[in-house]
């Protein structure tokens, strides 16, 4: 591993204190044998998306049929053979000694301008190799349950396009050897998140939820395309290896700059505060895109943004910090407005805001925590892929109505759905032995040994998560039967729940991953080393004090939601914490009052100042030259003489002219 | 000498054109200009120019004009009162400046010793314009004769006068004729002739009807406006002034009007 | 030989003055033959002047110019003539604001 040479002092901070060495990105250069075929890893659903999106609208109508009624399985083979491919790819890489684990593969040339030159470059190390596995594997599963799940719908062939069209491009995002194929990745999946949280376009709250989505996303974006630029300017490149190996060159106010405009893209994509409105909205698309885009996969690719960019993040402690406000302030965010929901899906994005804001911290503590922010983020892809189909199921079997008021007892009704539904509760909350037991307990301890504010507040926000999530559940699942009339839930079919059942199992047992610490040593050299801090308390008494505040929180929803009547309309007249929460902590009302109506009413001066100044000037002037025109025009009178006299007027002149000229 | 004598003269006529009322007038003193002005031609050793000034301008362009103005009205004259507000003191008033400006001008320049053309005029004036209007001329030459030639062409399509309905042949006016009487009893036939005395050249005098009354027809309406109709009876009384005159003793004056005109029987017998 | 000249001077003026002032098209005609005579004194007196015979050529083209303009304009004051009933160069204003 190749340790930068110098070392940078750092602004004394409480979070990131001391000097850490980003290791520098030097992947190795066509290994041949399997590596070899890791474009393909793209290449496979990307081919899927080509066929079923782009190649299938020109084939005559029978073979338009037959795609339309078959296509589905081709979509979902794409996906499982990438999976296959990213499986095999991660064994031979475990093959390989410790520090040969980075392997690069140049694809071509992608463009060159000036001195600038962005080759198409895959990079495969230790990072991308568990990214590959968690969206190809839990993308295939969400394939196979979506055949389930999207089997009445018309357009079931242009979904799994889409879906096809989004696992490729997150894979160009996790797999590109530079910011600029990362950005690709990036807006590829934006797109593929427009597209089909809009899928059911016809509902006007989709195609609304679609362009919300789309819109703070692009605010997001234009950090990342700045920071790009900016990289140019400073590096000449995008090359993580090149920009690793120079970031410690670099000014110090760049690199802040530098790590706050990614830290604005990852918020855009991650649905952090403040640019976190659109991700309760985006449930308006179905839900294995809920579970696949926006839970598992896409919402965290800030957080594989802000650890691949460890490299500047280490050398930018003012952008660390504001990461760890960022996250902090997410996690409450989202747990509020978790606990507040009716809306089954949403109150699962509310928790998923919260869960990524726990990755996000942890990725703010430096080298100490993007190991766990990596383990929580997989941890969580599983059991957040989990509920959100334990949630679709249930949709499923409620004739599609998502009001946790008009659920209730549904244990007995769906079985298989109960029981994985609960393996990804107890995963969540924290379970002791569970995989978010693991990975939670080692973000908030390092938290706790970085900032004690704010290991408490994520320790709080710890219990609202067992209070909310406690609360879904038992709405969900237990108290009295509160169904819609004509409503009969009925347990999945098996295409939907062997996937729940796949996800349950990998939520019971994620935690084996942090068996002897491998994942830690796994990527320690993408991460770089940590320098150990010794918890303020015995990692025991943490995990206890965690544990505790979870049963504090669990027994809290069972005394106001278990033990009590549910209303089957959400009550009026509630405190004002409450009504906040409901209405997203006024998060629209603020971007409302901040951006649109400043905005509007600058676009709304701009345009009485074209009106009245700009049209003015130019009508005005017109009307002036109108007016003259008009008055001048008399003297036009068609009476030939006239003329012949202006004629001889003009005539003296040139005489008189001539003569001062001649005798002047 | 023949130049203090011709210019006052010039200088007058053409005032004179912007004073008279009538245009004919105005072509004759321009006339007189041009006359004056070939002349002038002459003095200053320009033999050919005087003839063409005097055959060309003067005979053909004048003769033109004059032509031109019989056609449209030779009476017409302009009406003193000037239409357009402030045109002619301001047009006085400028062309008095523009020739004060030209006089002054050309009264400063300093033209040197006159050459005079007796050396260019040595074979002859015709032969020496000849000679050079063939070589150095020459193109210019040919181009005015497509001028003319365009400017003929031109006059003749500005003349012409479309036809827009086909010509009537002598059947369609017979029937038109006929159709006339038939509508609104207009006679189709000829008009009678006026009558005539055996002593009179008397297209004046209307032809008698049977019963002895003028045939008001048979005279032109224009010698019926103006008054001069003679009546049959007038002449009567005339026949025995010219009987008197003759001294030939009437023995039968009553009957005489008739006996006496068997030279237009078929007129007046009608 | 100035006197020329300033004959010819006073002669162009005068048939200025007259195009301005005469109203009946026949007679502005005129003015301009007026003209056109006036400046074909200067080119006489000046070919004597310098004792060549451009100046003669040049009063010769003036002259056959004149003819084909007389020629035309004598038929379109004809045109107008027939159509409007009138001579007057102030009838035909119909081309104005």
């Amino acid at each position: 591993m190749n340790l930068l040479s110098h070392t940078v002092l750092l602004a004394a901070l409480p979070m990131a204190e001391g000097g850490h060495h980003a290791p520098v990105v030097a992947p190795d250069m066509g290994f041949g044998g399997v590596f070899d075929l890791l474009w393909l890893v793209i290449g496979l659903p990307l081919l899927g998306a080509v066929l079923l999106l782009g190649v299938t609208p020109f084939l005559p109508a029978p073979a338009r049929a037959a795609v339309d009624k078959h296509g589905h399985l081709l979509g979902t083979a794409t996906a499982v053979a990438s999976f296959v491919l990213s499986l095999v790819l991660f064994l031979a890489l475990l093959g390989r000694d410790a520090d040969q684990r980075q392997v690069g593969q140049q694809l071509w040339t992608w463009f060159e301008t000036g001195s600038i030159t962005v080759g198409m470059d895959l990079l495969y190390d230790q990072l991308a190799a568990l990214f590959l596995l968690l969206i190809t594997g839990v993308g295939s599963l969400i394939h196979v349950y979506a055949i389930g799940y999207m089997a009445h719908d018309p357009r079931r062939r242009r979904f799994f396009g889409y879906l096809n069209l989004f696992v490729a491009a997150m894979l160009t995002l996790i797999l590109s050897a530079n910011f600029v194929g990362l950005f690709l990745g990036w807006e590829g999946v934006g797109l593929a998140s427009y597209l089909l949280i809009g899928f059911w376009q016809h509902k006007p709250s989709a195609a609304a939820a679609a362009k919300k989505a789309f819109v703070i996303n692009r605010v997001g974006d234009i950090g990342l395309s700045l920071a790009i630029a900016l990289m140019f300017a400073t590096f000449g490149t995008t090359d993580f290896g090149a920009v690793s190996e120079l970031a410690g060159e670099a000014e110090q106010a760049t690199l802040t700059t530098l790590g706050l405009l990614l830290l604005l893209g990852a918020c855009g994509k991650s649905a952090q505060v403040p640019l976190q409105a659109w991700l309760l909205d985006a449930m308006e698309g179905p839900t294995p895109v809920s579970a696949l885009i926006h839970a598992a996969t896409m919402v965290t690719a800030g957080v594989y943004l802000v650890v691949r960019a460890n490299f500047i993040f280490e050398l930018a402690p003012i952008a660390q910090t504001a990461v760890v406000v960022v996250a902090t302030v997410t996690l409450l965010w989202g747990a509020i407005l978790g606990c507040a929901k009716d809306d089954i899906k949403k109150a699962l994005a509310g928790s998923t805001m919260s869960q990524i804001g726990y990755m996000m911290l942890a990725a703010g503590l430096g080298p100490v925590g993007y190991p766990f922010a990596i383990f929580h983020l997989l941890t969580h892809g599983f059991f957040k892929a989990n509920m959100f189909l334990g949630a679709g199921s249930v949709m499923h079997g409620m004739n599609d109505d998502v009001d946790m008021r008009h659920y209730g007892a549904l244990n007995k009704a769906m079985p298989v759905t109960f029981l994985t539904f609960a393996m990804g509760y107890l995963a969540i909350i924290g379970f002791p032995g569970f995989s978010g037991f693991w990975s939670k307990d080692k973000i908030i301890e390092s938290a706790l040994s970085e900032n004690l504010v704010v290991g408490v507040l994520a320790v709080l926000g710890a219990g609202i998560t067992a209070f909310y999530m406690t609360r879904l559940m038992l709405l969900t699942f237990f108290t009295a039967k509160r169904w819609e009339t004509g409503v009969h839930p009925h347990e999945s079919p098996k295409v939907m729940t062997v996937p729940l059942v796949v996800l349950a199992a990998l939520s019971v047992l994620g935690g084996v991953l942090l068996l002897g610490d491998w994942i830690v040593t796994w990527l320690e050299p993408v991460t770089g080393h940590a320098e150990h801090h010794e918890p303020p308390l015995p990692a025991i008494a943490i995990t206890l004090i965690i544990t505790a505040v979870v049963a504090l929180g669990v027994a809290a929803a069972w005394f106001l939601v278990g033990k009590r009547e549910v209303p089957r309309e959400a009550p009026r007249d509630v405190s004002f914490a409450t009504r906040a929460a409901r209405a997203d902590l006024y998060g629209d009302a603020i971007n409302d009052a901040v951006v649109v109506r400043p905005a509007a009413g600058l676009v709304g001066g701009l345009a009485l100042f074209d009106r009245v100044g700009v049209d003015g000037a130019v009508e005005g002037g017109s009307a002036a030259v109108g007016g003259l025109s008009n008055s001048m025009r008399r003297l036009q009178n068609g009476f030939v003489r006239s003329y012949a006299l202006s004629l001889l007027g003009g005539a003296l002149l040139v005489v008189l002219a001539l003569l001062a000229v001649n005798l002047g | 000498m023949t130049f203090w004598l011709l210019a006052p003269v010039m200088v007058l006529a053409a005032l004179g054109i912007l004073f008279v009322r009538k245009a004919v007038h105005a072509a004759l003193l321009l006339a007189v200009v041009m006359i004056s002005l070939a002349f002038l031609y002459a003095v200053l050793d320009a033999p050919f120019l005087f003839a063409v000034q005097i055959i060309v301008y003067t005979g053909a362009i004048l003769m033109l004009f004059l032509f031109v103005m019989m056609l449209i009205g030779v009476d017409a004259s302009d009406s003193i009162v000037e239409t357009i507000r402030g045109q002619r003191a301001l047009a006085v008033l400028l062309g008095l400046a523009f020739g004060a400006v030209l006089v002054i001008g050309i009264s400063q320049v300093t033209l040197g010793a006159v050459v005079g053309l007796d050396r260019a005029n040595a074979g002859g004036n015709v032969p020496a314009i000849a000679n050079i209007l063939f070589s150095r001329y020459v193109f210019a030459f040919e181009a005015t004769s497509a001028l003319l030639i365009t400017a003929a062409l031109g006059a003749m399509v500005l003349a012409h006068r479309e036809r827009l309905t086909p010509k009537a042949s002598q059947a369609d006016l017979a029937a038109k004729r006929i159709r006339d009487y038939a509508e609104h009893g207009v006679h189709p036939g000829p008009l009678p002739s006026p009558g005539v005395y055996a002593r009179h050249n008397a297209v004046d005098t209307p032809a008698l009807l049977p019963d002895g009354t003028a045939a008001e027809s048979s005279v032109s309406r224009v010698l019926a406006a103006r008054g001069t109709v003679r009546s049959a009876p007038a002449f009567a009384d005339d026949i025995d002034d010219v009987r008197r005159q003759i001294g030939d003793p009437a023995t039968m004056p009553e009957t005489s009007g008739k006996a006496d005109a068997p030279a237009n029987t078929e007129e007046d017998v009608k | 030989m100035t006197q020329y000249v300033v004959l010819s001077a006073i002669l162009f003026t005068i048939g200025c003055v007259g195009v301005l002032v005469r109203r009946n098209a026949i007679v502005v005609f005129m003015c301009v033959e007026l003209m056109l005579n006036a400046c074909n004194l200067a080119f006489v007196a000046f070919a004597h002047q310098h004792g060549n015979l451009d100046g003669q050529i040049a009063a010769f083209f003036v002259m056959v110019v004149a003819a084909a303009e007389v020629v035309i304009g004598l038929a379109i004051i004809m045109t107008i003539f027939r159509t409007r009933r009138s001579a007057s160069v102030d009838d035909a204003s119909l081309l104005k604001y």
